[in-house]
């Protein structure tokens, strides 16, 4: 069985020899081959994974192990280019792109040597939140009942890195996050998905969906192997110039699950109308943890939370529709002939973006376009500066503050599919992070009424990463997990 | 100095503004570590960035950054300290990223003033409004498959910096100033070679016309992508023709960009595609505002070398220079370390004459660049020190000098070699005067009886019988007393 496996445990019994990286990585190449139906992977790369395992063997008998990640069985989320394996951000348009290059944060992990098992699927170019807008096909979330009429989705955007770390194919896996594309699907599959705060992970070598939001993170088992994980990911990179010029602390030692004397804020407009109860009980349960474990807990209000969903839906597809403007089929990736340069294009982007990127395009380019800028996008920067400032006024009451992650658990594939605002909706509670920049992390808090995994937020303020280790490894403990 | 165009109407004047695009010297491109050098085979010099691969990331040079603030002061300009990069959206085969990286809303220099020296040895200050920079895109050809255009990304990337003046200008001749002067500006400063012929300054010319007197601006055309002076100069009157002969056959000139063709001496317009009517300008998020650091800006003002203004003056008050000559010398930088370095010790002036009259004769005649002069400043220098000291004549000197075009040796060898040193000892000159009146009784007679003109045919025969060595000062006044007195 691999579902037992987390980062530490597995650092731990490959330090005591008592199982080998090869051993480990066979084990989990089988999981991923008995998890097809579950359509995580885009591409499998269990060659890479034995020769890096063995690799890692070698090294750790020559006594060189690089980091706790070493030898470790990870899966990789089809955004971040690597080198000589096929990247396609779930899209037609780059289905048969292959890199000679390596993102600098798979390149951390590789360094750090961990193992690739492979390219996990995604929304196309991680825009979605459920894993149905990919060209490769919807992911199934792994906790999907027996005999269920209808598939649940595993959330989205990093809907296939989710399905591998919960159905067992991965001890743990990459996600990025624009909006909520880590949290929601970690939210969704019972696992810790965290997001740094913006410019701890480079950009550079990851597909570009919106440049001021995107953020790479881990989704894992626990607190302890996010830590882990960002360790290994993280890092001042001079080739994004948005990367933070600054040494990373030890996250794994901010783990300490004390929370006492920590002043948690409770936003007050994260309530919403109709909201199901369920949602606020768990909120409600995640307060009273927080009370018992000695933390204090205080209402701070986010005033402009209310603007966060429609800034946000201004902001990235104005930076997607001219990120994706290099799409063209001149130097790479899919071209579809026409008798003249705008007909090639014509043909090769209708043909080579799903629907959903396409209305985000068209969406960017509208609110980017004259006479419309500055009632939009002029507008939504003005929104986000204040978003922003709500956050730091919080923070100068609190330490943490403690929402939902998203507003329901796991719903069915073909729910909400027909209305994009409603599944935009999915977002709520994840995105004002996103537009500030901060760093946010969703734990497992409880189940719903019918089993299934909700997720619990915190947000601390911009590299307050080590506060946010600290809450959540103390939540995570009173939720039961952790283990 | 007034261009006045004459319709049927009234008179017309013309209203000119440039925009000059200027490529930065750089190690390498704006965003990029690739090279920016040019003549490399096609697709050579291309990183992932200039490519637009996926996931890739611009990092902003900082060498682009200190050569745009190093123009901008050269352009006597207000340097910004918080300036900012956009993008500029518009589909088209040789732009990679789909867009273009550029300055717009904050500009990195704002208003300055470059002062154009005309004709008439007169000079006039031109506003510039900004200097931005920006990428270059890459190049599409046409015409080397019938059915595909290649595309060569070389110049993707490449540091521009645009430098936009006001409409300050309202002939030919002050637009033709303007672009000598801003590329003398930056050959001066080395933030570009202003090479036209290899594209690495360029410029696009927006024309109007009004009635003389009017006070407000008509419609503007650009011309786009003016490659050489001469063709700035003529795109101008040709345009400002056009637009003249619109409004008075009661049509209304459009905004709109057209291509200027020397060949066929004619302004079009381009097809509507060729150009974006909306680029959905908006800041980068893949870079920082430019924050330039206290004391950047000084650091850089302390290494400017003397500009082409500072140096005419110099050259008017210290060496006695006309205007007119100081400003032939300055315009170029290279003619200017040519001068400076010949004149070093020497009369200004007389270095001023060989320089302008027989050197710049020679080189136009052969074709060549005052770099590449067969004559080194410190020989042409030398050459006119022989002429003060009296070695040799101003007229042996014509002749040294072209001996000196020929075999590039020093005047001082070719002096020497061929002896031609002048003859000053006045008993030898004697000898000769002497020699040429025996021998020509009847002239002498004739100076002798009052003809005093006759004595220069005396000064011309014992110039030639000493082959031209003779002091002709001393020959004279031999002449003189032994003929007159």
């Amino acid at each position: 069985m691999t579902d037992q496996w987390t980062i530490a445990k597995a650092a731990d019994a490959l330090e005591k020899g008592e199982v080998s990286s090869v051993e480990l990585t066979d084990a989990h190449i089988a999981a991923v081959e008995a998890g097809r139906s579950l359509n995580a992977f885009i591409t499998e790369t269990p060659e890479i994974a034995r020769e890096r395992a063995a690799a890692s063997d070698a090294r750790r008998a020559a006594g060189n192990v690089a980091s706790p990640m070493d030898g470790v069985p990870i899966a990789m989320k089809d955004l971040f280019c690597t080198e000589g394996v096929r990247t396609t951000a779930a899209s037609h348009i780059l289905e048969n792109f292959v890199p000679t290059y390596e993102s600098t944060v798979s390149g951390n992990l590789r360094d750090a040597g961990s193992v690739m098992l492979g390219k996990t699927n995604l929304d196309e170019f991680a825009m979605g939140s459920a894993n149905i807008t990919s060209y490769f096909g919807s992911v199934k979330n792994p906790l999907t009942p027996e005999g269920a009429n209808a598939d649940l989705v595993p959330g989205g955007s990093s809907g296939g890195s989710v399905a591998a770390v919960a159905g067992g194919l991965a001890i743990a896996a990459t996600g990025t996050d624009t909006g909520g594309s880590i949290r929601q699907p970690a939210s969704f599959c019972g696992l810790v998905g965290m997001k740094p705060t913006y410019g701890r992970c480079s950009r550079w070598g990851v597909v570009a969906f919106a440049s001021s939001l995107d953020q790479a993170g881990p989704l894992t088992k626990t607190v302890e192997d996010a830590a882990i994980m960002l360790q290994s990911m993280a890092g001042y990179d001079a080739k994004d110039s948005t990367s933070l010029p600054m040494e990373l602390p030890d996250f794994r030692a901010a783990c300490t699950r004390d929370v006492k004397g920590m002043k948690v804020g409770i936003p007050k407009e994260y309530t919403l109308d109709g909201m199901p109860d369920e949602i606020q009980k768990l909120w409600d349960q995640g307060v009273q943890w927080m009370q018992d474990m000695g933390a204090e807990t205080v209402e701070v209000s986010l005033p402009h939370t209310k603007y966060a969903l429609p800034t946000y839906y201004i902001v990235a597809p104005a930076e997607a529709s001219s990120n994706l403007a290099r799409y063209d089929g001149v130097r790479y990736g899919l071209r579809v002939p026409g008798d003249s340069l705008d007909e090639m294009y014509e043909l090769t982007r209708g043909e080579g973006f799903g629907e959903e990127v396409q209305r985000r395009v068209l969406i960017g380019a509208y609110v980017l376009s004259a006479g419309y800028y500055d009632a939009y996008y002029v507008k939504a920067q003005q929104v986000r500066t204040l978003i922003a400032r709500d956050f730091e006024n919080a923070f100068n009451e609190v330490d943490v503050l403690l929402t939902p992650t998203a507003p329901s658990a796991a719903f069915a594939k073909g729910e909400k599919m027909d209305d994009p605002i409603a599944m935009y909706l999915n977002d709520v509670f994840t995105v004002p992070a996103s537009l500030a920049g901060l760093p946010a992390i969703s734990i497992p808090g409880g189940y719903d009424a019918g089993g299934l995994p909700l997720g619990l937020q915190l947000i601390t303020g911009v590299c307050q990463e080590e506060t946010l280790f600290r809450a959540a490894s103390a939540l995570e403990m009173a939720a039961g997990g952790g283990q | 100095m007034s261009y006045i165009i004459q319709g049927e109407t009234g008179d017309w004047e013309v209203v000119i503004g440039l925009e000059v695009h200027a490529q930065a010297i750089t190690n390498s491109k704006l965003f990029s570590g690739a090279s920016a050098s040019f003549g490399s085979a096609p697709n050579e010099n291309v990183s992932l960035v200039d490519a637009a691969m996926p996931g890739m990331l611009p990092v902003i040079n900082k060498m682009a950054i200190e050569q745009a603030v190093r123009t901008g002061l050269g352009l006597r300009a207000k340097i910004n300290d918080y300036s900012v990069f956009e993008r500029k959206n518009y589909f088209y085969a040789d732009l990679p990223q789909g867009y273009q990286i550029s300055q717009f809303q904050h500009p990195i220099v704002g208003e300055g003033t470059v002062t154009i020296d005309l004709e008439d040895g007169t000079s006039r200050d031109i506003g510039v409004e900004r200097l931005h920079l920006e990428q270059d895109a890459g190049k599409s050809i046409h015409d080397q498959d019938p059915n595909r255009s290649m595309i060569d990304l070389n110049r993707s990337g490449v540091v521009l910096m645009e430098i936009v003046s006001h409409p300050d200008m309202h002939t030919p001749e002050e637009a033709g100033a303007y672009v000598r002067k801003v590329r003398a500006i930056v050959r001066y400063l080395g933030t570009c070679d202003g090479n036209m012929e290899e594209g690495s300054m360029r410029a696009d010319v927006n024309v109007s016309v009004r009635k003389v007197g009017e006070t407000d601006l008509r419609t503007r055309v650009e011309v786009k992508n003016v490659n050489s002076v001469r063709f700035v100069m003529q795109a101008i009157e040709i345009e400002a023709q056009r637009q003249v002969e619109v409004w008075e056959d009661g049509g209304e000139v459009v905004q709109e960009t057209r291509l200027f063709d020397p060949n066929k001496g004619e302004t079009r317009a381009m097809r509507s595609k060729e150009f974006a009517h909306d680029y959905r300008y908006f800041p980068d998020p893949d870079l920082l505002p430019v924050k330039l650091e206290t004391g950047f800006v000084d650091k850089i003002k302390a290494t400017l070398p003397e500009l082409p203004d500072e140096k005419k003056a110099r050259l008017i008050s210290d060496l006695g220079l006309s205007a007119y000559d100081a400003g032939v010398i300055v315009a170029d930088r290279d003619t200017a370390a040519y001068f400076e370095e010949a004149a070093d010790g020497h009369d200004a002036k007389t270095v001023t004459n060989w320089l302008t009259t027989n050197l710049f004769g020679a080189l136009n005649k052969r074709g060549l660049d005052i770099g590449d002069s067969p004559v080194s400043a410190e020989h042409l220098g030398e050459l006119v020190g022989l002429i003060e000291d009296e070695t040799i004549s101003t007229k042996i000197a014509k002749d040294v000098f072209e001996d000196m075009l020929e075999t590039s040796k020093s005047p001082g060898d070719i002096v020497e070699e061929k002896g031609l040193k002048q003859i000053t000892d006045t008993g030898a000159i004697e000898a000769i005067v002497d020699q040429v009146i025996a021998d020509n009784p009847g002239q002498a007679d004739d100076v002798r009886g009052g003809n005093d003109k006759a004595i220069g045919w005396f000064v011309g025969q014992v110039m030639k019988a000493s082959q031209g060595k003779a002091n002709p000062g001393q020959v004279n006044q031999l002449l003189k007393s032994k003929l007159i007195d």
